[in-house]
C-alpha cells in the first residue's frame, strides 16, 4: 500500500474515519429534549439584544432611543464586522447596560426593544442569483446579515468565509458533532430542516470555491443521516457527503472533527484553510441559506432548554434578545431542585446569575441543573501525576506539566509544552482526582502569556527606540566631530597654503635676486 | 420573574474520581498478593501491616499539623497507607516492631513531607523506607522466614507478635530455628562459591520458577495489577517495559551460559520484581510522565535490577533500582515530552 499525501488524505476527507487523541465518552442526555418538535415561544413582552455578540469591540448603534425598528432592519455593527439586527418589529426602548450572555458575567450595552406585535419586516433582499452570483457579493451578504459561527465561537462567516476564498479550498466541513451532554439543537435542527442546511452548503461551498461538501454528525443521531441524504438527493447535489463519526467527547471541535476525518492534524500554528478546508456549524451553513436565498438577517437560532431543572426539556427557535426565563416559562417552568443556569453544555459552558440574560447567537443551549447532576466544589488535593488528564487531552499535552508550569511561572518551558494548544475542552478537569481546576488555570494563564508578549513587544519597542536614539545620537556626533576635523583640516590647510605661497615667493625672490646678482655679472 | 443561581465554574458534572479512590483501588488490588503471603509465611505479615499503617498514620497526622494543613482531608486520602502497606511487603515479616517506626519516619517525614507532602515527593517513600533499614540493619532485614510447606518450626499468630514485639523467638533454638535464605539469596551464594544454577535450583525452596510460595505471590501481585490496568489506574508501560527488560535481557545470559546464570522468568518471579512492576515502578508521583518516559523508567529499572543482582552486593537491587530511576524521571521527562497536537 502507498502511503498517500497529506492533500490526498484532505481531498478523501470522510472516506474513512480516524481516531483523535484522548476524549470521553459521556452519557449523552439528549433525548430528553428531542421528543417534541421545535416551537416558536410566544413573542416575550421585550427583547434585550446585546452590542457584544462576536469578536471585536462594541457594536456602535444605528438607533436612537424612540426610534421604530422593522423586524430585520440593523441596530448596530462595529466597523466591518457583523451586523446586529433587530429581532422584531418595535420601539426602541433603551440602550442601556444590561446583564449580557457573556462568560464575564458582566453588564454591557444592550439595545432594549418594545414589539409592536405587527412582526413587519424591512425588505428582504435575497441573492436571487446566487449559483451565478461572485463569492464577494455572497460573503457580503453574510456580513449584512450578521452571520456567526452558530457552534458557540460567534466567529464571523464572511470574515472565515473571505480568509478561506483565496486559499484555495477543496473541501467544506459542516460540523455536525455537537458532542457536548445534553445539546441538541443542531440534531434537531438537522432533522426538521434538513433541506436548509443542503442549500446553505451549496452557497458557502460557491462563495469558497469548494469542491466538496462533507457534513459529519454523531453516529447517536436518529435519523439525521438519512434526512440530510435525502435532502441532499431532491436538491441534486452529488458533491455532499454525510459521515457519521463515534461519539466521543470533544468530537464536535473542529481539529479533532478534522483528525477524525481526515486522519490528518491542523498546523498548530494553522488553520484549517492549510490543509484546504473550512469548517462550518450545520446551524450557520442553514443561516446562509436564509440570509442569500430569502434575505432574512440572524435573528433567531434553536436553543435547547434542557437538564434536569426543567419541567419539559425541548427545543425551542427563539428570537435573540429573548430572556432565558421567557424560554424556561415555555417549557413549563423550573422544577423546584434547580440550582445552576447554564450556558452551553455541562463541561464547556458558563454559569449564569439570572435568567433575565437574553438569547445571543452563541446561545445553543440553556442547561438548567439540579444539586445532584452538578460537581458539588470538591476541594482541591495536590497533583499525584496520574496522568489521567494526559491520557484525555485531544490536543497531546502534559496538562499535568502546564499546571506545574504556571505555578511557578515558567513561561517559556510554557510556551514549548504548548500551552496555546490547549482547546479548553475540559475532558482534563473531568478525569482530575485532585479536582484541580485546570482549564480556569489554564485560562488565566493564557491570559499572562498574552500579556507578557505585549509587555515584552512594548519593552522591545522601547529598547529599539532607546538604540535608535543613541545610535542617532552617536551618528550626529560623528558627523558633526568629522565636519570639525575637516573644517580645521581645510584651516589648517589655508595656513599651509599661505606657508607654501609664502615659500613660494621667498623661493621665487631668491632666485630673481641669484639672477640679479649673475646678470650684474656678466 | 427572574431567579438568580450559583455560579460555579465549569465543569458543571460530578468528577469521576478522586485522589482517595486511586489510592483504594491500589490498595484493594493488593489484597490478594497479601492474603497470599499469609497463606504461604504466615501471619507475620499481617502484624507488620497494621503496624506500618498504624506507624504512617502517625507521622502523617503529625506532619499535617505541623504544616498546618487540613488533617481529615489528608488522612482520608489514604495515600499514608498504602506507603505502609508496600513497605510492609518488602521486610521479613517477623521483623522488630521499631523497624516500621523507623521506615515510617523516613517515609512519611523526610521522603514525603520534607519534600512537600502528597505529589511532591521526587523518591517512593516506601522504597526509601526499605533501603534506610536495609542498610541501617542489614541483620533483622536478611532474616526470612521459609514457607510454610517446608518449614520445620511455624509460628501462630500470638507467636509472631511476641517475636515482633520482644525480638525473642518462642521456639527452642531461637531465629536460627525459623530462618532461612530467600531464593535469591541462596542463588547469589550459591553461584558465588561456584556452583551451578541447576545445582542450586534442585534445592526445596525453589519453585517452578521463583521459590516456592513467592512465585504464587507474585501471580497475585500481578492480578491484582491487571486489576490496576482495567481500572486504568495504572498504564501498562511501566509494568511491560520493567518484565520485558528483565526477560529481554536475561535472555542472552541465559542461553549463552545456563549453568551461571538463571533463567528469565527465574529473574522476573524472585525477590520483588513483580511487585515493584506493577504498584511501585508505577507510582506516578515519582515516576515519568509521558508513556514515552514511563517506557524508559521501567527498562531502566529492570537494567540496573539485573546489573545490582548478577554484580552488586545485595541479592535484590529492585529497591535501589527504583530510586536511581526516581532521581533520573525529571530528566527522561525533559526529553520525553510527546508531539504536541498539530506539531
Amino acid at each position: 500500500m502507498t502511503h498517500a499525501t497529506p492533500d490526498e488524505l484532505a481531498r478523501e476527507a470522510g472516506k474513512r474515519t480516524h481516531h483523535f487523541h484522548g476524549g470521553l465518552r459521556l452519557r449523552h442526555n439528549k433525548k430528553i429534549s428531542c421528543q417534541d418538535p421545535v416551537e416558536r415561544p410566544p413573542l416575550p413582552e421585550i427583547l434585550i439584544v446585546p452590542l457584544l455578540q462576536h469578536a471585536g469591540d462594541i457594536a456602535e448603534p444605528f438607533v436612537n432611543v424612540g426610534d421604530h425598528v422593522l423586524k430585520g432592519q440593523t441596530i448596530g455593527q462595529y466597523q466591518s464586522c457583523a451586523a446586529i439586527h433587530s429581532p422584531v418589529s418595535g420601539r426602541v426602548e433603551a440602550i442601556e447596560d444590561r446583564l449580557m450572555s457573556h462568560p464575564s458575567g458582566q453588564h454591557g450595552p444592550c439595545v432594549v426593544i418594545r414589539p409592536d406585535g405587527k412582526e413587519q419586516w424591512i425588505d428582504l433582499k435575497p441573492v436571487i442569483d446566487w449559483p451565478d452570483a461572485k463569492p464577494e457579493k455572497l460573503i457580503e451578504k453574510m456580513r449584512d446579515c450578521g452571520l456567526a459561527g452558530l457552534g458557540g465561537a460567534v466567529f464571523p462567516t464572511h470574515t472565515k468565509t473571505r480568509n478561506g476564498l483565496d486559499r484555495n479550498i477543496h473541501t467544506l466541513i459542516l460540523n455536525g458533532a455537537e458532542c457536548e451532554p445534553y445539546i441538541s439543537c443542531d440534531e434537531m435542527l438537522m432533522r426538521e430542516h434538513p433541506e436548509k442546511i443542503i442549500l446553505g452548503a451549496r452557497i458557502l461551498r460557491r462563495a469558497l470555491g469548494a469542491e466538496r461538501v462533507v457534513i459529519g454528525i454523531e453516529d447517536q443521531m436518529g435519523a439525521v443521516q438519512e434526512a440530510l441524504t435525502r435532502a441532499a438527493d431532491k436538491a441534486e447535489c452529488k458533491s455532499v457527503s454525510v459521515v457519521k463519526v463515534t461519539t466521543i467527547y470533544p468530537e464536535g471541535g473542529e481539529r479533532q472533527l478534522i483528525q477524525v476525518l481526515t486522519g490528518l492534524e491542523v498546523p498548530a500554528d494553522g488553520r484549517p484553510a492549510d490543509l484546504g478546508m473550512v469548517c462550518q456549524n450545520v446551524a450557520t451553513a442553514a443561516a446562509v441559506a436564509d440570509a442569500v436565498a430569502e434575505g432574512k438577517p440572524l435573528i433567531e437560532r434553536y436553543v435547547t432548554v434542557s437538564g434536569n431543572g426543567i419541567s419539559h426539556p425541548r427545543n425551542l427557535l427563539a428570537l435573540l434578545g429573548t430572556s432565558f426565563s421567557h424560554l424556561v416559562e415555555h417549557c413549563g417552568g423550573y422544577t423546584d431542585d434547580v440550582v445552576r443556569l447554564i450556558v452551553g453544555g455541562p463541561i464547556m459552558g458558563y454559569p449564569v446569575a439570572s435568567d433575565s440574560a437574553p438569547v445571543v447567537k452563541a446561545s445553543n443551549c440553556i442547561l438548567a441543573l439540579t444539586e445532584q447532576d452538578t460537581a458539588v466544589p470538591q476541594p482541591e488535593m495536590p497533583c499525584i501525576r496520574c496522568g489521567e488528564c494526559a491520557r484525555v487531552c485531544p490536543a497531546i499535552l502534559l496538562p499535568q506539566q502546564l499546571h506545574l508550569q504556571i505555578k511557578n511561572g515558567l513561561w517559556n518551558e510554557l510556551e514549548e509544552y504548548g500551552l496555546s494548544a490547549c482547546i479548553e475542552c475540559g475532558c482534563c478537569d473531568l478525569v482530575c482526582p485532585s479536582h484541580i481546576p485546570l482549564v480556569e488555570w489554564f485560562r488565566w494563564g493564557k491570559g499572562q502569556q498574552t500579556q507578557r508578549s505585549l509587555e515584552s513587544s512594548a519593552t522591545d519597542q522601547a529598547r529599539k527606540r532607546f538604540t535608535d536614539r543613541e545610535q542617532r545620537l552617536l551618528r550626529i556626533k560623528q558627523q558633526r566631530a568629522e565636519k570639525m576635523s575637516r573644517r580645521k583640516q581645510m584651516l589648517k590647510d589655508k595656513a599651509t597654503q599661505q606657508e607654501s605661497i609664502r615659500a613660494a615667493i621667498e623661493r621665487a625672490e631668491k632666485k630673481s635676486h641669484i639672477q640679479r646678482d649673475t646678470a650684474d655679472d656678466t | 420573574m427572574t431567579r438568580s443561581f450559583q455560579t460555579h465554574e465549569a465543569p458543571h458534572m460530578p468528577p469521576q474520581t478522586t485522589v482517595a479512590m486511586v489510592m483504594l483501588r491500589v490498595l484493594y488490588a493488593l489484597a490478594p498478593g497479601v492474603v497470599a503471603y499469609a497463606w504461604f509465611f504466615g501471619p507475620g505479615i499481617l502484624i507488620q501491616i497494621v503496624l506500618a499503617i498504624f506507624f504512617a498514620l502517625l507521622f502523617e497526622s503529625l506532619m499535617l499539623r505541623w504544616r498546618n494543613r487540613p488533617l481529615k482531608l489528608f488522612i482520608t486520602d489514604y495515600s499514608a497507607v498504602v506507603t505502609a502497606v508496600l513497605f510492609a511487603l518488602c521486610i521479613p515479616p517477623l521483623a522488630p516492631w521499631w523497624i516500621s517506626c523507623i521506615a515510617m519516619l523516613f517515609a512519611i517525614v523526610f521522603a514525603k513531607h520534607l519534600y512537600g507532602g502528597l505529589g511532591q515527593n521526587i523518591f517512593n517513600p516506601a522504597m526509601v523506607a526499605y533501603v534506610v533499614v536495609l542498610i541501617s540493619f542489614p541483620q533483622v532485614m536478611t532474616a526470612w522466614l521459609p514457607p510454610l510447606s517446608l518449614a520445620e518450626n511455624s509460628l501462630d499468630l500470638a507467636d509472631s507478635l511476641m517475636t515482633i514485639f520482644t525480638g525473642q523467638v518462642p521456639l527452642a533454638g531461637g531465629w536460627d530455628a525459623i530462618t532461612q535464605a530467600t531464593p535469591l539469596d541462596t542463588l547469589k551464594t550459591g553461584a558465588d562459591s561456584g556452583r551451578m544454577v541447576s545445582e542450586i535450583r534442585d534445592l526445596s525452596i525453589f519453585g517452578d520458577y521463583g521459590g516456592v510460595g513467592w512465585e504464587w505471590i507474585a501471580n497475585w501481585f500481578a492480578l491484582g495489577g491487571f486489576f490496576l490496568l482495567f481500572k486504568r489506574v495504572i498504564n501498562w508501560h511501566v509494568p511491560v517495559s520493567l518484565i520485558g527488560t528483565v526477560i529481554l535481557l536475561s535472555l542472552p545470559f541465559w542461553l549463552a551460559d545456563p549453568d551461571n546464570n538463571p533463567f528469565p522468568l527465574q529473574q522476573v518471579f524472585s525477590g520483588a520484581i513483580v511487585l515493584v512492576a506493577f504498584f511501585i515502578a508505577t507510582d506516578p508521583v515519582s515516576g515519568c510522565v509521558s508513556n514515552k518516559g514511563r517506557l524508559i523508567f521501567g527498562a531502566g529499572v529492570g537494567i540496573i535490577t539485573l546489573i545490582i543482582r548478577r554484580w552488586g552486593g545485595y541479592p535484590d537491587g529492585v529497591a535501589f533500582a527504583v530510586l536511581l530511576m526516581n532521581m533520573a524521571a525529571p530528566l527522561i521527562d525533559r526529553y520525553t515530552r510527546p508531539r504536541i497536537y498539530g506539531e
